[in-house]
């Protein structure tokens, strides 16, 4: 059995800008993994290969043992921070079309007694994630929380096996932030999902999960800011780790977040 | 005192301000008017409300002599009937055009230039070869609105598309969705919303088209009405018609406003 995700050697450059170099990192089913770094650092890059919305320019990323595939697809769900939902559907149609675009089909619309399905299935995961009192409100009478929560409804509907996240949460309050870190640890356990979920925040990727990569350049040059690329400086198993790798990886990451 | 960037108007002040302009208008108009019927009774440049009011009766109320019909009606509804199928089959096209050149990047590059190209041509300059290709019936004046401001839309629609938030469309992927699912279901809901609102700023240009269409080949219509009179300087129907005409494009742009609250909620304050 290959592990789920590898990287093999894995690079991204922009014509003279490097982004990412020599990535190589393996990954077994059911991990949830978090990863940080600064702005720029390559993590959302590195997400959205994972996607399939941009490719890698030297190396291999293996899903299974295979290339990923260089579009969407339903074995990788994803929530962004924003612009996850459909702004046109309500709470309950937003869930159901999930149901309507995993099967063929010319119009993604349902009817009969799948449409019945699909109902009964979004009503039980929208009550899962707390949103059973709002099935019919429109996206933009949500909350940002309550909205984030209908995008991880959604994104769930679709079963995928592995769970992208990025920055979902960094648009919440702080209050709200502790319960959604709640609800996604409930649901990465009870649908044995895998994980990737981008943050800003270091203290979320130091108890969330079970995996903490940081992404920071290995070699900086003052003169050219975009020759190296950035790599997982720290790739951490989360309960083993003390005060003081936190305060070392803080004070990595701090001063350049201070000078963007 | 207070900044003059910082006063606003109160709610009856600001009704008073707005009714302000017409009624300074109508009173300009009604003193200008009286002082020229004084010196001339037979004066036709600035009629009278009288002797408006009287042409409205005979053109709205009173069967022609000539023809038996109620002449502003008759005008209207063959009007409208013109306006509505060329704004309705310019909406259509532009819908459908200005959507799949907008979301999809294969047709879009094969058809943006020359959509481009087609704006820049000034639909009237065409209207000559609209009367040869297609007579002088209803056709070349429902085409000529046609022709006129689908372009508009299409260019309006594709950049609408183009503005719908790309994690929407990767989110439909990552459950399943289908390239026509998403065209379906994701795209042209949040387009007719925007579509309405295209159609309502090119009314203006209809209307535009339609009159002069009107004017150079027609045997009714407000347009026509309005220049065939203007051979007896009948300025006492030409001026009513034209308040007529302000008001119906008035009540088709309100109309539209209302429809498109009315079926997309979604689409109001503070949606997206």
């Amino acid at each position: 059995m290959p592990p789920m995700i590898q990287a093999k050697n894995l690079w991204k450059t922009y014509g003279e800008n490097v982004v990412l170099e020599g990535l190589n990192v393996t990954v077994e089913e059911g991990e949830f993994i978090t990863m940080v770094g600064t702005s720029g650092c390559g993590k959302s890059t590195f997400l959205n290969m994972l996607l399939g919305t941009q490719s890698c320019s030297k190396g291999e990323l293996l899903l299974d043992g295979q290339p990923i595939p260089a579009e969407p697809g339903p074995d990788r769900g994803i929530v962004f921070q924003q612009y996850s939902v459909f702004p046109h559907m309500t709470v309950l149609e937003n869930v159901m079309a999930a149901k309507a675009f995993a099967r063929k089909g010319l119009t993604g619309y349902l009817f009969g007694s799948a449409r019945r399905e699909a109902k009964e299935e979004a009503t039980a995961i929208l009550n899962q994630v707390g949103l059973s009192h709002a099935l019919n409100k429109y996206p933009h009478e949500l909350s940002g929380g309550m909205k984030q929560r209908l995008a991880i409804a959604q994104a769930l509907l679709g079963k995928p096996r592995i769970l992208l996240l990025d920055e979902p949460f960094g648009a919440l309050d702080p209050g709200i932030r502790a319960d959604m870190h709640e609800l996604v640890l409930n649901l990465w356990r009870e649908h044995k999902l895998t994980v990737f979920m981008v943050t800003h925040d270091l203290k979320e990727g130091f108890y969330l999960g079970t995996r903490l990569w940081v992404f920071d350049k290995l070699r900086q040059d003052p003169q050219a800011p975009g020759a190296y690329g950035a790599s997982i400086t720290y790739d951490l198993a989360v309960g083993q780790m003390g005060k003081k790798i936190y305060e070392e990886i803080d004070d990595n990451l701090r001063p350049v977040v201070e000078v963007v | 005192m207070q900044r003059m960037i910082n006063m606003a108007p109160g709610r009856s002040l600001n009704l008073m301000l707005a009714l302000l302009p017409f009624a300074l208008l109508l009173l300009l108009y009604i003193v200008a008017s009286d002082a020229r019927l004084a010196e001339n009774a037979n004066d036709k440049l600035l009629p009278s409300f009288a002797q408006m009011g009287d042409a409205v009766q005979r053109m709205a109320f009173e069967p022609s002599k000539r023809t038996g019909e109620y002449l502003l009606w008759v005008d209207t509804a063959s009007s409208l009937t013109r306006l509505g199928l060329g704004v309705l089959i310019a909406a259509v096209l532009g819908l459908l055009i200005g959507m799949l050149t907008g979301a999809l990047p294969m047709i879009g590059a094969g058809v943006s230039p020359l959509l481009t190209v087609i704006s820049l041509v000034p639909p009237l300059a065409l209207l000559p070869v609209l009367f040869i290709v297609f007579g002088l019936g209803e056709l070349s004046k429902v085409v000529l609105i046609a022709v006129g401001i689908t372009p508009f839309i299409a260019r309006d629609i594709q950049r609408r598309t183009e503005e719908i938030p790309a994690e929407q469309l990767v989110k439909a992927q990552t459950l399943g969705a289908n390239t026509m699912q998403i065209l379906i279901r994701v795209v042209l809901p949040q387009l007719l919303p925007k579509l309405i609102d295209a159609v309502r700023l090119s009314l203006g240009a209809g209307w535009l088209f339609l009159i002069a269409a009107e004017a150079i080949a027609s045997t009714d219509g407000l347009g026509y009405r309005i220049f065939l009179v203007r051979r007896y300087l009948s300025m006492d129907v030409i001026l009513p018609y034209v308040a007529w005409i302000t008001l119906l494009a008035f009540l088709l742009d309100i109309a539209l406003a209302w429809l498109s609250r009315r079926l997309f909620p979604w689409n109001t304050q503070g949606g997206r």
